[in-house]
């Protein structure tokens, strides 16, 4: 079975949960509702053989409304068949079921999603931060959190400070030049392309 | 014959006798017996397993006595990224080492936070516990780390221990 086949086979059983399909490069995805999801997941580990969870992850679309989506990466061990659901959630409520009950790695997965987006998996056994440490208030890879962080303290637990970033992004130049130019230095917005993708502090 | 000498004085004595101050001898014991902290956190640590191998051979120097408990080790050598989630342990394990203590902030991580310009990194160690020496390099070579050691061995040797313990017996009382 091929990832098309397993897109057909999908759409044509959660027609109305299915509200796109993107295909890059040969993968297939799927954007699924977030209410359908579970049972969508249980369809494709027990009827289209996905025994493999490769990975979740997380997009935070900042100032687009859903501005959350949830990825979830499938696999067929035997095969290498992939395939990739796509799970937009609104800002107000960032909420999906979670899919530790079919494949037990999700459960790390659904922490770091948590602790880094602030994304809830209802039904997760134990979603506790994963990174950072319990009571941290911010969730840092958000886009409107700042790269520099924000002071916070938790006595006996563990503080944070702001990092000193000396006028710009503390950052790499990903370019092709040598390592005297990629190395991380404070670089203005302006220094670097492409300049949107830097969010300005709020 | 009885060829015992009839005085009570040894003359063989005399060449195995050294006049020091207490400070001086103290200074040159210590400086050559730190026994490190190993606080490996990163990168950095494979170069201190690296000093304290056959190749660069830390014994040497008299430090190749790596202790995992702080009560039993002199210098904290800290070896990589303190993160926040760490640093309050790092500082507690300093908290546990006995006086005379001294630290070594070995690498860009543990002197200033290094590349690490971020939200989960604290921005060098001695934000929390005082840093005696530091070494630059991402990560030091073994040679870097043994070049701290000895500008540390040099600072120790110049310390004035005892004074400075009579001096604070004296305030105290």
């Amino acid at each position: 079975m091929t990832s098309k086949e397993a897109a057909d086979m999908l759409r044509t059983r959660f027609d109305s949960a299915i509200s796109g399909a993107t295909d890059f490069r040969g993968e297939t995805g799927l954007c699924v509702e977030a209410k359908s999801l579970a049972a969508l997941a249980a369809y494709c580990r027990d009827e289209l053989g996905f025994d493999y969870l490769v990975d979740i992850s997380s997009i935070d679309h900042f100032g687009d409304e859903p501005r959350f989506e949830v990825v979830y990466e499938l696999s067929v061990l035997e095969s290498g068949t992939h395939l990739r659901l796509k799970v937009a959630l609104s800002e107000d409520e960032p909420v999906v079921q979670s899919v530790t009950d079919l494949w037990p790695t999700a459960d790390w997965h659904e922490r770091e999603v948590f602790d880094m987006m602030g994304i809830r998996f209802e039904g997760h056994p134990d979603l506790r931060r994963i990174l950072m440490w319990d009571g941290y208030p911010y969730h840092p890879l958000r886009k409107d959190f700042p790269l520099e962080g924000k002071p916070s303290d938790m006595p006996d637990v563990a503080f944070t400070e702001s990092a000193p970033l000396a006028g710009g992004p503390f950052v790499t130049a990903p370019t092709p030049g040598d390592t005297q130019v990629r190395e991380p230095r404070a670089r203005r917005p302006g220094d670097l392309p492409p300049s949107e993708t830097f969010i300005p502090e709020p | 014959m009885n060829e015992s000498s009839p005085v009570a004085y040894d003359s063989k004595v005399e060449g195995n006798i050294i006049f020091t101050k207490v400070d001086a001898a103290i200074n040159w014991m210590r400086s050559n017996s730190l026994w490190p902290m190993p606080m490996g956190l990163a990168c950095c640590a494979i170069e201190l397993m690296a000093a304290s191998s056959a190749r660069f051979d830390i014994s040497r120097f008299g430090a190749e006595v790596m202790r995992f408990s702080p009560r039993q080790s002199d210098v904290m050598i800290v070896a990589g990224t303190v993160t926040y989630k760490m640093s309050l342990a790092v500082k507690r394990i300093w908290d546990q080492m006995p006086e005379p203590k001294w630290c070594i902030a070995m690498g860009a991580c543990a002197s200033s936070g290094g590349m690490y310009r971020s939200y989960a990194v604290l921005q060098g160690i001695d934000h929390l516990i005082p840093v005696d020496v530091y070494i630059s390099g991402c990560p030091p070579r073994p040679e870097a780390l043994l070049d701290g050691l000895m500008k540390l061995q040099k600072k120790i040797m110049g310390e004035h221990s005892i004074e400075d313990q009579k001096r604070a017996l004296a305030e105290t009382i």
